[in-house]
């Protein structure tokens, strides 16, 4: 398809657009309102509701000679055709005249509402989408005043359709535009809704188990031009109108979606303004105009009722509530106590500014801050991490995409969706994996290893690359060699590793043969290329920018040794009892935040802290942009934001830490953080125009998603675009011991019972639960089935689990989910056993 | 359970269609489930789909789509009648009410005994030999043409004793 | 016409036996293409012949043919074998007896598409006679005549029946495209076309099975013998279906030009005794209903001379209404045919269907009035114009013209009086 610049007049308008542009997009561009119902501009046009009717009038030609036939008055003779045709399935002609507000295209719209409201129902009053609904608008714009169709004769259909239980279709209100199939089949490549029945029976249906099976259903209600998709979580919540919106970074996990979220003040919560739902907020470079399911209705913790709403001091064996001055007293005792042996431990779910504070105040205290986690990698992203052009929406023919140890839908869903999408626009994905995942149905290439040797195959590629002998012993297989011309050819490449089947320092293995790829193919240093890590939490690429990484020596000596500790945001002893162990053995623990956590039990000083929901702060995605999210409702009385708490712990100590606001601590930051250079929160709340256009009135065309007014934040460039950096050398994996036992293996689950998702109770039929997904072979030979119990034990430790069987786990080998209360963390060799009750 | 009982008969209905498009197997193995089945239930939805590597909406959104395919039992045998426009002007309405008025069943109904259910059903291609309808049961579908309610009520009978004719 | 071209049995008895067949010249049509003739030859034979479409369309054969996108394959042939146009039955008695002759006429089109796998798009109900064809099929090859290496040429050819499952739409090209593909019936936007991209996205040709059936004579007895049979716009022999109102009704295999009177009166009988004609369907449900006045039926039936007063042939499914039938009634039959076979995919057929179906239910049982006559032409004008594919206009074909010749008959159920 040439870009070649076609004109055409649409309502006397001169246009100019590429060829190739549909008539809608060509008015759309030019602020020309052709109404639409079953188009969006991110699906393939369907003509289906015949809403975008006009009439086209195209040059005419000389039969012979293809010249412009030329009337009277030297100007092209225009024939027009005998019917109304469809702007949206009709790409632009050069010289053609489109007409939609002649009387006969003005007949097509009004009569084709008509049909369309002969059977829906008069529901405007208590229909969620009154108020932000394409229907309402477009029925005032173009329909006709009245109804010639004999009301009872109308269809009465089901009103309470569960699609799911996180969706429910209201039948009668269904317009049939096929918008949400086509989002699932097209985009998500998930058909888990389809239409059945015929004519005006026409309805959507799910055979899905559970019913709407896709982490990205809350989509559709975005898109659906009517009341006949609305999400379980706002149903009959409130009305758009009386929604405030405020500008928000999704908190769960690294790809930073844009958010928007709508409050209001909540009666049968006490009069206090709550989010009564969370929108996608347009970013093109980040989430488009989507987010997934977790986002979407992971809200809820910010306004559970079991939030910390006072400082608690611990009091012999219990804590009390006491004062913020009384808090603040006895930890500054505590902290002066312990002499600079002091740690601070920062999570991965808190803010730059946060993370930032807790650095300064304990290197200022003469003691180290860390990153709770146990993920390696993130020293090596500031080189080699994604470019200041990268864009998985760039990606297409002609480039590659690696994806090392994760199972990138329960992840990071918004990476997974827009690299399926990169790949059906022809590029390469290359998935290495031990076990089947859904990114695989759309790789040029699938690297099957066994459990834990993402590291070996990583080698494998590159000495598919590079035929050094030092590789040697990673040869890989003809898969590795083809995956290996791919990225070689690729003009842009992109890899992503995660952490499954890995440990601590098998991460930063795979980190390091990731960066010595994209080195040895050339790709490093690439604006639109680049190294991105699947981290677990939303800010942990900010903590790495921010000098904060996994202690060396492992966080239980780290926090066993300490004099005291500050840990804000993390909850190490909710992971695993040995660092709650851990926790008890250190001299006196300060804890900022929001619920009454393991770790937070075990403190001395517990701080309550402010949600995301209720205070400025921003956040640096797994792809190096920088964001800003604004608050949205008032904080919690007697809660303060992280950074404050450690200003004013601070102050308590004898140190003046930035402490007036958020922005001023950010400039402080960007002064000192080196990747942080330049920027403001000015600069973060930059926009631009984005395609398509989305919500306001022109809701009806991309959806309700939100426009971005508040900013798209700011990309960081890679170091290595700067100039040659520091070589990089890759470290041969450990082998994990054998020797007759099982492997344990943790994996990511996108829909979890952590702290942050399990107040969120719609999704308790789809969370992942302790389970032990095993494969059939080793079912049959321990004698147990789809639900049976097992106990796994290893390293001292067990667990009941209950039996998931699936083809695709590797023999030898037990899944396990990660934050379901099972304290595993990183593979590890044990015994699982059928538990078998006695009678 | 259909997959590993009847797989020689899902091997030839595969083969007729290019391998990279067995999608388009699924009508035919519609059919068989619900000869198996007598009608198509979830579980059958979940092994064609299997089959064919698509999901089992992409399977079930069809049974509600076209009309032999039922996705709950009806009477065992389906006498649909045809009650359109040229069968209608050669006395077809007429014949399909008192053929249920016979059978003491509304037309639409099922008998008390579950075996026979009485429809009316669009054109069969049959326009010059009303009344007529055809019988579908689980094995397939048969006309039977230039009817009269005696001879309907005998080929009733017949199907109540358990004879079949083509 | 003394002999049958297409309904070849009703002369040979046996004919659906192959060595019947193959001892009346059987299979020389398709052994004359493979042998002797270029695929570029043999659709210029049909080019030349004339030969339309026979499923309702009356596209010239040949030309569709020759719209194959070149280069692109594979190719597909579908036989359009799902006929449910309400008084049509001719492709069935050709399936049932004729059916060599089919089979041969669509391995000629193949060969003519460069085509190796055909398929025969069957209706459900046709479930018996699918059987049969399978089995006939499976007889072809073992006489060498389907297969690897037809008649010793590197020409090889699989036809395989694809049941339908009762659906009027998927009888649209594009529907039954979806259809086979193993989706919902629902027709596609066009462009682009089946010959660009059809089946499975490949070139397709899809013909209707009485239009393939005239292929074997076409080859062996030549597209100058062909053109004397019939009109010059519409040469060849045609089946016409003559159902309703009529004396014999049934199959008549006329040349195309043939008046409607000669098929009414002197083939079907007429309308029964003591009833007089009043008005004729030429195209099943999907007519523009013509009241049956003298010049009506001294219309020839042709594609042209229908057009001209202002109907269409479409498939010839000729429907006769005598003057005891109730046009309210009639466009009710039609317009609960067409709510119950909408597809649904676009709004105006999906909505406007069902609201003409209860407008005439509500005037048909007397609860309706004057407003609602004209209510009723109204929408069936608002439907016209704007649907993704024909159904949806043909739906309104009836409706409009039922309300335009017989309206009297409409504004006595409103005044009560029926």
């Amino acid at each position: 398809m040439s870009a070649q610049p076609v004109t055409l007049t649409i309502d006397d308008v001169g246009v100019t657009v590429p060829a190739g542009t549909l008539i809608v997009e060509a008015a759309k561009r030019a602020g020309i309102h052709i109404p639409v119902f079953c188009y969006h501009p991110k699906l393939e046009p369907v003509g289906m509701c015949r809403m975008c009717l006009v009439e086209i009038g195209r040059p005419r030609r000389d039969r012979a000679t293809g010249a412009p036939v030329l009337g009277a008055d030297g100007r092209p003779v225009v024939d027009f055709g005998p019917k109304l045709e469809t702007a949206c399935t009709t790409p632009v002609g050069e010289g053609w005249v489109v007409r939609g507000l002649t009387e006969n295209a003005r007949a097509g719209r009004r009569e084709v509402l008509e049909f369309l409201l002969t059977s829906h129902p008069l529901d405007c009053p208590v229909c969620d989408k009154g108020g932000e609904c394409p229907l309402q608008n477009l029925t005032i714009a173009h329909g006709p005043g009245k109804s010639r169709f004999a009301y009872d004769e109308k269809m009465h259909l089901a009103k309470r359709v569960p699609l799911g239980d996180l969706i429910v279709l209201d039948r009668e209100r269904c317009i049939q535009c096929g918008r949400c199939v086509r989002f699932q089949e097209e985009i998500v490549g998930e058909p888990v809704i389809g239409f059945t029945e015929r004519g005006r029976k026409m309805e959507i249906v799910t055979f899905s188990e559970p019913g709407f099976d896709s982490v990205f259903s809350g989509n559709t209600t975005d898109i659906c031009p009517v009341g006949a998709l609305t999400t379980a979580d706002f149903r009959f919540e409130a009305r758009p109108w009386e929604l405030r919106a405020a500008a928000s970074i999704c908190s769960h996990c690294p790809v930073g979606c844009n958010l928007t979220l709508n409050v209001r003040r909540q009666p049968n919560a006490r009069g206090q303004i709550q989010v009564q739902r969370v929108m996608p907020r347009q970013n093109e470079a980040v989430n488009e105009i989507w987010i997934c399911d977790k986002g979407r209705f992971g809200h809820h913790f910010a306004s559970s009722p079991e939030r910390l709403a006072a400082p608690l001091v611990r009091r012999g064996e219990g804590l009390v509530e006491v004062s913020w001055e009384e808090a603040l007293a006895a930890a500054g005792d505590g902290l002066r106590r312990a002499q600079g042996r002091i740690v601070g431990l920062g999570g991965g779910r808190a803010a730059n500014e946060d993370l930032y504070q807790l650095r300064t105040l304990i290197e200022r205290l003469g003691g180290s801050a860390a990153l709770a986690e146990w993920m390696a990698g993130g020293d090596l992203i500031q080189q080699f991490g994604a470019g200041s052009q990268f864009d998985f929406g760039r990606l297409g023919a002609g480039d590659a995409i690696l994806v090392l140890a994760s199972d990138l839908q329960e992840e990071a869903p918004l990476w997974w969706l827009r690299i399926k999408q990169a790949a059906d626009r022809g590029a390469a994905v290359l998935v290495a994996g031990a076990r089947p995942t859904r990114l695989e149905g759309h790789a040029a290439q699938v690297l099957r290893h066994p459990p834990g040797h993402a590291v070996q195959t990583a080698l494998g590629l590159l000495h598919a690359l590079r035929g050094t002998r030092d590789l040697a012993r990673f040869r890989g297989d003809e898969g590795v060699r083809q995956a290996a011309k791919f990225i070689r050819e690729a003009r842009e490449l992109a890899v992503l590793f995660g952490r499954e089947g890995l440990d601590e320092a098998g991460t930063q293995a795979l980190a390091c043969a990731s960066a010595e790829l994209l080195v040895a193919s050339g790709h490093a240093g690439r604006p639109g290329s680049g190294l991105i890590a699947v981290w677990p939490k939303a800010n942990t690429q900010g903590a790495w920018e921010i000098g904060l990484r996994p202690p060396p020596g492992g966080l239980h000596s780290m926090l066993a040794g300490a004099g005291a500790a500050v840990i804000v945001a993390a909850d190490p002893a909710g992971d695993d009892p040995a660092l709650g162990e851990a926790v008890d053995r250190c001299g006196f623990v300060v804890v900022q935040e929001l619920f009454l956590t393991e770790t937070a039990r075990r403190a001395d000083v517990v701080f309550p802290a402010q949600a995301f929901t209720e205070r400025e702060g921003t956040y640096t995605s797994g792809e190096r942009r920088v964001q800003r999210a604004y608050p949205a409702v008032p904080p919690l009385a007697g809660t303060r934001p992280d950074w404050r708490i450690l200003a004013d712990l601070g102050a308590q100590v004898g140190l003046s830490l930035e402490n007036g606001s958020a922005s001023a601590l950010f400039e402080a930051m960007a002064a000192d953080v080196p990747s942080f250079a330049g920027l403001s929160y000015r600069a973060l709340a930059h926009v631009e125009s984005q395609w398509p256009i989305v919500g306001g009135d022109d809701l009806y065309y991309g959806g309700t998603a939100y426009r971005n007014e508040q900013g798209l934040g700011i990309k960081l460039p890679a170091l290595a675009e700067q100039g040659p950096t520091a070589a990089v050398h890759w470290i041969a994996p450990v082998e994990a011991p054998s020797g007759g036992k099982v492997l344990l293996v943790p994996v990511e689950r996108l829909l979890d019972s952590g702290t942050t998702l399990l107040p969120t109770r719609e999704l308790d039929p789809r969370r992942a639960r302790p389970q032990a997904m095993l494969s059939r072979s080793d079912a049959d030979a321990w004698g147990v089935a789809d639900g049976d119990e097992v106990e796994a034990a290893w390293k001292g430790r067990s667990a009941r689990l209950a039996v998931v069987v699936s083809d695709g786990v590797p023999a030898g080998c037990v899944l396990i989910p990660r934050s379901v209360g099972v304290p595993l963390d990183a593979p590890a060799a044990g015994r699982v056993a059928a538990v078998r009750e006695r009678a | 359970m259909l997959a590993e009982t009847y797989r020689s008969e899902i091997e030839a209905i595969l083969a007729k269609y290019p391998p990279e498009h067995k999608r388009s197997a699924v009508m035919p193995l519609l059919y068989l489930a619900q000869r198996v089945y007598g009608h198509v239930p979830p579980q059958a939805l979940d092994e064609i789909a299997a089959l064919l590597d698509i999901s089992s909406t992409q399977v079930g959104s069809l049974v509600g789509f076209y009309s032999l395919y039922y996705d709950r039992p009806g009477g065992k045998y389906r006498v649909q009648i045809c009650t359109d426009l040229p069968c209608a002007l050669r006395g077809a309405e007429a014949f399909a009410r008192e053929l249920c008025r016979r059978l003491g069943i509304e037309l639409g109904g099922t008998t008390a005994d579950g075996l026979i259910t009485v429809e009316a059903v669009m054109c069969l291609a049959a326009c010059d030999r009303a009344p007529m309808f055809q019988v579908q049961d689980a094995e397939g579908i048969h006309y039977h043409e230039n009817q009269t309610v005696d001879s309907a009520l005998a080929l009733i009978e017949m199907l109540r004793q358990g004879v079949r004719r083509g | 016409m003394a002999e049958h071209i297409l309904l070849r049995h009703r002369d040979i008895p046996g004919l659906d036996e192959l060595d019947v067949y193959l001892k009346h010249g059987g299979f020389e049509g398709l052994r004359k293409a493979v042998t002797k003739m270029s695929a570029q030859q043999v659709i210029d034979e049909v080019k030349a012949s004339g030969l339309r479409g026979r499923g309702g369309a009356g596209f010239p054969a040949g030309l569709k043919w020759s719209f194959l996108t070149p280069g692109v394959f594979p190719r597909y042939v579908v036989a359009n074998a799902d006929e449910s146009e309400p008084g049509t039955f001719k492709d069935r008695e050709i399936l049932e007896s004729n059916p060599y002759q089919f089979l041969e006429g669509l391995a000629i089109c193949a060969y003519a598409a460069q085509v190796r796998t055909a398929y025969v798009y069957c209706r459900g109900e046709f479930w018996d006679l699918a059987q049969a064809l399978e089995w006939r099929i499976d007889q072809l090859h073992q006489q060498g005549l389907l297969g690897e290496q037809l008649f010793g040429t590197k020409y090889a050819l699989e036809i395989h029946v694809h049941l339908g499952a009762g659906a009027y739409i998927c009888g649209e090209e594009t529907a039954l495209l979806d259809s086979l593909e193993g989706k919902l019936g629902q027709p596609r936007l066009r462009p682009p076309f089946p010959a660009a991209a059809g089946l499975y996205g490949k070139p397709t040709v899809i013909n209707n099975v009485e239009t393939l059936t005239n292929l074997p004579p076409v080859l062996t007895r030549g597209a100058a013998w062909y053109k004397t049979i019939g009109t010059e716009k519409s040469p060849g022999p045609k089946i016409f279906c003559l159902s309703g109102c009529v004396v014999r009704p049934g199959n008549y295999e006329l040349p195309l030009g043939t008046t409607f009177r000669e098929l009414v009166f002197d083939r079907g009988g007429g309308v029964p005794s003591g009833r007089r004609i009043k008005a004729i369907l030429p195209a099943g449900a999907s007519s523009t209903i013509l009241a049956a006045t003298d010049a009506v039926l001294d219309t020839p039936m042709d594609y042209e001379s229908v057009a001209a007063i202002g109907s269409t042939l479409g498939s010839a499914s000729v429907i006769v209404l005598d003057d005891s039938v109730d046009m309210t009634w009639a466009v009710l039959k039609t317009s609960r045919f067409f709510k119950h076979e909408s597809c649904g995919k676009c709004t105006p057929c999906r909505e406007g269907t069902y609201w003409m179906l209860h407008i005439a239910e509500r005037l048909h049982a007397g609860r309706g009035s004057r407003q609602d006559v004209a209510l009723l032409e109204t929408v069936a004008r608002q439907i016209q114009g704007k649907c993704l594919c024909a159904l949806g206009e043909f739906s309104t074909m009836p409706v409009v013209s039922a309300v335009q010749n017989f309206r009297a008959d409409f504004e006595q159920h409103a005044a009560g009086e029926r």
